[in-house]
C-alpha cells in the first residue's frame, strides 16, 4: 500500500510545480505587466466579437448525440484495460466473457451506423 | 468459482430474451420499411416463450445461477410470469396503438424486451449488485419509453422527469446499498440473512436500508416518493402509461417482498413501521388525491399510487400470508389495469384520442358492452365483491388482521371506501349523464380479445380462485421459507 | 502515515470547497469546471484507498467524457440563469434547516454505528493480498469470470443507452446527399470521363 502511494509522488510533486507555475505566472503578469485599462481599448472593434459576452447558444442536438455516444464507448474500453492485464490468469472463459460483451456492443454499433447517426450530413 | 459462474440454466428465459433483443434490433435496423409490426409480435412470441421456460423450468426448487448472482425460486417464477403476462398484453395494447397512429418505431419492443430482461433480473435479484444491474437496465429503457413520442411536449417532460427523480431514486438505492456493503460486508443476500440473524442491530446497516426502503418505494411510486408517477402517468402514450402500470409496478414489488424478506428479514420489526407509514400515506393519498382529477390517466396514476398501498400492506405483515395477499394483489391488478386501459386507448372521438373522464359520459347508451366492462373494473378496483379485486383486498386484510396490525387494516378499509368514490363516479358519467360527443366503436380484434380476457378474469375469478391463490401461497413460502420472524414473534 | 493523512485532508478539503461552488456559483459554466476540479480530487482520495484502476477511471470517463457532456448540455440550454436563481434565498432557510437536521441525525447515528463483527474479513474476501498483483489485474482476474452476470449486464445497459439516445436524438433527413466514400473510391475512369475527338474547326455538336 505504502509503495503504490509512493510511486505517485512525482505525481504530486509534478502538480505542486504545475500550480506553482501557473500561479507565478498570472502573479508575475499582474505584477510586472503594464495596464491602462480604457473603455475604447475594451469594447470591440467595429463589428467584432463582444468581448465579454453570454457564451451560450443553441448547439445543435447532434454535438450531444456524438458525446454520449462517445462516453458509451469510452466506458466499453473501460472494460478492456483490466480485461487486458489479467487475460493470463481468466483464461478462455475470461476470453469469451469479454467477446460477448464486445458482440452485444457491436450490435448496437451496427445499429448505430445503420441508423446514420455517425454521419454529420 | 469459475464453473460455478457459468452454471446458467436458471436464468435461459433471461438469456433467451437478451439474444432475441439484439436480433430483433438486426432485423430492425437491416429490413426495408417499417417493421414495428414484425418486430413486436416476435416480441410477443418470445415473451410468451419465456414465460413457458419460466413455468416448465424445474418444479419448485430454488436454483442458484452465476455464482449465487441470481436466484430462481417458486416466488420469482410466479412474479415472472405475472409480468410477462403484463407486457405481453400491454405490448400487444401498444402495436394496435402504433399501427392506428402511424407512430411506429421498431426501438420501441426492443426495449420493451430489454426492460423486461431487467425486471427479470431484478426479481431474480440474490445480491445487491445483481439488484442494481436489473433495476438500472429496466430503469433505463423505461425512461426512453416515456419519452417515445419525442415531438410531443407532454411525452418529452414525462420521459425527463421520470428520468431526473428516477435517478435520484437510484441514488437513494446505491447510497443505502454501499451503506449496507459497508457496515456488513458483504452484498450477497445470503450473507446478508446470515449476518442479520447472528449478531445484534446495526446501526448502519439499518440507515442503509431505510435509504434502500426509499429507494424502492420510489420506484413502486408510494407516497411521499410519488411526485412523478401523475405527470409521467398523464404524460407518457397511453399504452406507455398501460405498460408503467402493470409489468414494472409488479416487478418492482416483486423485489421490494425480495429485499425485505430475503436479507432483511431479521431486521422487521426495525423496518416494519417504515412501511406501515408508506403504505397508510399511499393508500389516503392515492384515495383522496383522485377525487378532484379530470383527466383519466391521471385519475388512474393515483389509483395506481392506492393499489401499492394496499399491496404494501402484505410486505409489512411480513408473514407468508403477507406476501401471499401481495402476490394475489398483484395478479389481479394486473388484470383490472390491463382491462382499465384498454378502454382508456379506445376512448377516441372521431379518430382523435380523448382522456377527460367526462369524455365517458353517457357511454352506457352509445356503446353499453364498453361501459359495462369499464364498470366491472372500476367495481373490482373499488373492491366490490365478488369480483375479482375484493379477492386482493380481502387476502391482504386478512394477513394485516391475524398478524395483530388492526390499524394498519381498518385504514385500509376505509380508504377503499373513500377511493370507491371516484371509481363509482366514474360509473355514474357513463350511466346518467348525457352523451356530449358519443366515442368511437371499438376496433381491433386484439383490443377485443384483451378487453375480453381481463373482463372474464376479473367478473368470474371467485369460481376458481384456486389457481391464483395456491401459486400464490407455495411462490410465498418459497420465499419466506414457510415461516416468518415475525409471525413468532407476535 | 502522516504525510497520508495531511494529503487527504487536502483532498477532501479542496473536493468538498469545489463541491460547495458547483452549487453557488452564478455562471454554470463555472459550476461544471468546479465539479471537474471535485472529480479530480476524489480520484486523488481513490487513490489514497490504493483503488487505482477507480482513480484513473474516474479522470478519464468522469473528467474526460462526462463533464465534457456537461458543458455541453450547459450550453445548450439557451435559458436566463438569473431567473432560475430565484427564490434562491426564499428556499435558503428551508434548505439550510433541513441540512442541519440531517446532520444532527447523522451526529447522533454515528455515536452508536456499530459494524457487523464479521463485516471486515467478509469484506477482504474478493481482494487479494495488496501489494502482491495489481489493482487492475485484480478487478480483471473477477469481473469476467465470477462476475461475468453483472458484466454482460452492464452490457446491455450501454447497449440500452445506445438505443435510447439514438432514438431521442438522431433524426433522419431523407433529401441529404450523404458523401458516400466507397462509391467514390469504386469509380473509374470510365464511368466519368468521355474523351470526344473533336475535329479541328467543326467543334461539337
Amino acid at each position: 500500500m505504502q509503495d503504490m502511494l509512493l510511486e505517485y509522488l512525482p505525481v504530486l510533486i509534478f502538480i505542486a510545480i504545475a500550480t506553482a507555475v501557473a500561479a507565478i505566472a498570472i502573479g508575475a503578469s499582474y505584477v510586472v505587466a503594464p495596464r491602462n485599462p480604457d473603455s475604447e481599448k475594451d469594447s470591440a472593434y467595429e463589428c467584432g466579437f463582444e468581448a465579454f459576452d453570454d457564451a451560450r447558444s443553441k448547439f445543435q442536438v447532434r454535438f450531444y448525440l456524438v458525446a454520449i455516444l462517445f462516453i458509451i464507448f469510452d466506458l466499453e474500453v473501460a472494460f478492456l484495460f483490466p480485461w487486458a492485464v489479467s487475460l493470463g490468469a481468466i483464461g478462455m472463459f475470461g476470453f469469451w466473457s469479454m467477446m460477448v460483451f464486445l458482440g452485444v456492443l457491436t450490435i448496437g454499433f451496427i445499429y448505430e451506423w445503420r441508423k446514420g447517426a455517425l454521419e454529420w450530413e | 468459482m469459475m464453473s460455478q459462474s457459468l452454471v446458467m440454466g436458471p436464468a435461459l428465459p433471461e438469456i433467451l430474451l437478451a439474444v432475441l433483443a439484439l436480433a430483433m434490433l438486426m432485423l430492425g435496423v437491416f429490413r426495408k420499411g417499417d417493421t414495428t409490426a414484425l418486430v413486436g409480435w416476435i416480441a410477443v412470441a418470445g415473451f410468451a416463450v419465456a414465460g413457458v421456460m419460466t413455468l416448465m423450468g424445474s418444479g419448485h426448487d430454488t436454483e442458484l445461477a452465476f455464482g449465487g448472482q441470481f436466484i430462481n425460486d417458486g416466488f420469482a417464477r410466479f412474479t415472472k410470469v405475472l409480468v410477462l403476462l403484463g407486457t405481453i398484453m400491454t405490448t400487444i395494447m401498444a402495436l394496435s396503438w402504433m399501427k392506428r397512429e402511424g407512430e411506429g418505431r421498431f426501438e420501441f419492443p426492443v426495449l420493451i424486451i430489454l426492460a423486461t430482461v431487467g425486471m427479470m433480473m431484478m426479481i431474480s435479484a440474490n445480491s445487491l449488485m445483481s439488484l442494481y444491474m436489473g433495476l438500472e437496465l429496466q430503469s433505463l429503457a423505461l425512461y426512453v419509453i416515456a419519452a417515445f413520442q419525442r415531438d410531443n411536449l407532454r411525452s418529452t417532460e414525462a420521459g425527463l422527469k421520470y428520468f431526473v427523480l428516477g435517478s435520484l431514486a437510484s441514488g437513494l438505492l446505491l447510497y443505502g446499498m454501499s451503506l449496507v456493503y459497508g457496515f456488513a460486508g458483504t452484498v450477497s443476500f445470503d450473507g446478508l440473512a446470515e449476518i442479520a440473524n447472528a449478531g445484534e442491530v446495526s446501526t448502519g446497516v439499518l440507515v442503509g436500508i431505510i435509504f434502500m426502503v426509499a429507494g424502492m418505494a420510489f420506484k413502486v411510486s408510494a407516497v411521499p416518493f410519488h411526485m412523478w408517477t401523475p405527470d409521467v402517468y398523464e404524460g407518457a402514450p397511453t399504452p406507455v402509461t398501460a405498460f408503467f402500470a402493470t409489468a414494472p409496478k409488479i416487478a418492482a414489488l416483486a423485489l421490494f417482498c425480495r429485499v425485505m424478506m430475503g436479507p432483511f428479514e431479521a431486521y422487521a420489526p426495525q423496518w416494519q413501521q417504515v412501511i406501515v407509514l408508506i403504505s397508510i400515506l399511499s393508500m389516503v393519498l392515492g384515495a383522496f388525491a383522485a377525487i378532484n382529477q379530470t383527466n383519466i390517466k391521471r385519475m388512474m396514476a393515483y389509483s395506481s399510487i392506492g393499489h401499492v398501498g394496499y399491496a404494501l400492506i402484505g410486505i409489512a405483515v411480513g408473514t407468508t400470508a403477507g406476501i401471499q395477499g401481495v402476490l394475489i394483489y398483484l395478479a389481479i391488478y394486473l388484470f383490472m389495469n390491463v382491462g382499465a386501459f384498454t378502454i382508456i386507448l379506445a376512448m377516441r372521438q372521431k379518430g382523435r384520442a380523448v382522456e377527460n373522464i367526462n369524455d365517458l359520459a353517457g357511454l352506457s347508451k352509445t356503446n353499453p358492452l364498453m361501459a359495462a366492462a369499464m364498470t366491472i373494473f372500476m367495481f373490482s378496483m373499488a373492491g366490490v365483491p365478488p369480483l375479482a379485486g375484493f379477492y386482493g383486498k380481502f387476502f391482504i386484510f386478512m394477513s394485516a388482521m391475524d398478524a395483530g396490525l388492526i390499524t394498519l387494516g381498518v385504514i385500509g378499509v376505509l380508504s377503499s371506501v373513500v377511493s370507491a368514490f371516484y371509481y363509482i363516479r366514474l360509473i355514474k358519467v357513463m350511466y346518467f349523464d348525457d352523451v356530449v360527443e358519443p366515442l368511437d366503436r371499438l376496433s381491433g380484434a386484439t383490443q377485443k380479445a384483451m378487453l375480453a380476457i381481463s373482463f372474464v378474469v376479473i367478473l368470474l375469478f371467485f369460481l376458481v380462485p384456486a389457481p391464483v391463490v395456491d401459486g400464490a401461497l407455495a411462490a410465498a413460502e418459497s420465499l419466506t421459507g414457510g415461516t416468518s420472524a415475525l409471525a413468532s414473534s407476535h | 502515515m502522516i504525510v497520508q493523512g495531511l494529503i487527504f485532508y487536502m483532498l477532501a478539503a479542496i473536493m468538498v470547497a469545489s463541491a460547495f461552488m458547483v452549487v453557488t456559483s452564478r455562471n454554470p459554466v463555472h459550476s461544471v469546471l468546479w465539479l471537474i476540479l471535485a472529480f479530480v480530487n476524489s480520484a486523488g482520495l481513490f487513490l489514497l484507498l490504493g483503488a487505482e484502476f477507480v482513480a484513473m477511471l474516474v479522470v478519464v470517463v468522469y473528467v474526460g467524457a462526462v463533464a465534457v457532456l456537461f458543458l455541453f448540455v450547459v450550453m445548450m440550454l439557451d435559458i436566463n440563469y438569473l431567473k432560475v436563481r430565484e427564490g434562491f434565498l426564499t428556499y435558503l432557510p428551508m434548505g439550510a434547516a433541513l441540512g442541519v437536521v440531517l446532520l444532527c441525525e447523522i451526529a447522533v447515528l454515528a455515536g452508536g454505528w456499530t459494524m457487523a463483527p464479521e463485516a471486515m474479513g467478509l469484506r477482504a474476501v474478493p481482494a487479494p493480498e495488496p501489494g502482491t498483483i495489481s489493482n487492475s489485474q485484480a478487478l480483471g482476474q473477477v469481473i469476467y469470470t465470477d462476475y461475468v452476470y453483472l458484466f454482460q449486464a452492464a452490457g446491455l445497459v450501454l447497449l440500452v443507452a445506445m438505443i435510447g439516445s439514438i432514438m431521442l436524438t438522431h433524426r433522419s433527413h431523407p433529401n441529404v446527399r450523404r458523401q458516400k466514400v466507397a462509391d467514390q473510391i469504386a469509380r473509374r475512369k470510365e464511368r466519368t470521363l468521355k474523351l470526344n475527338k473533336v475535329p479541328t474547326g467543326k467543334g461539337i455538336s
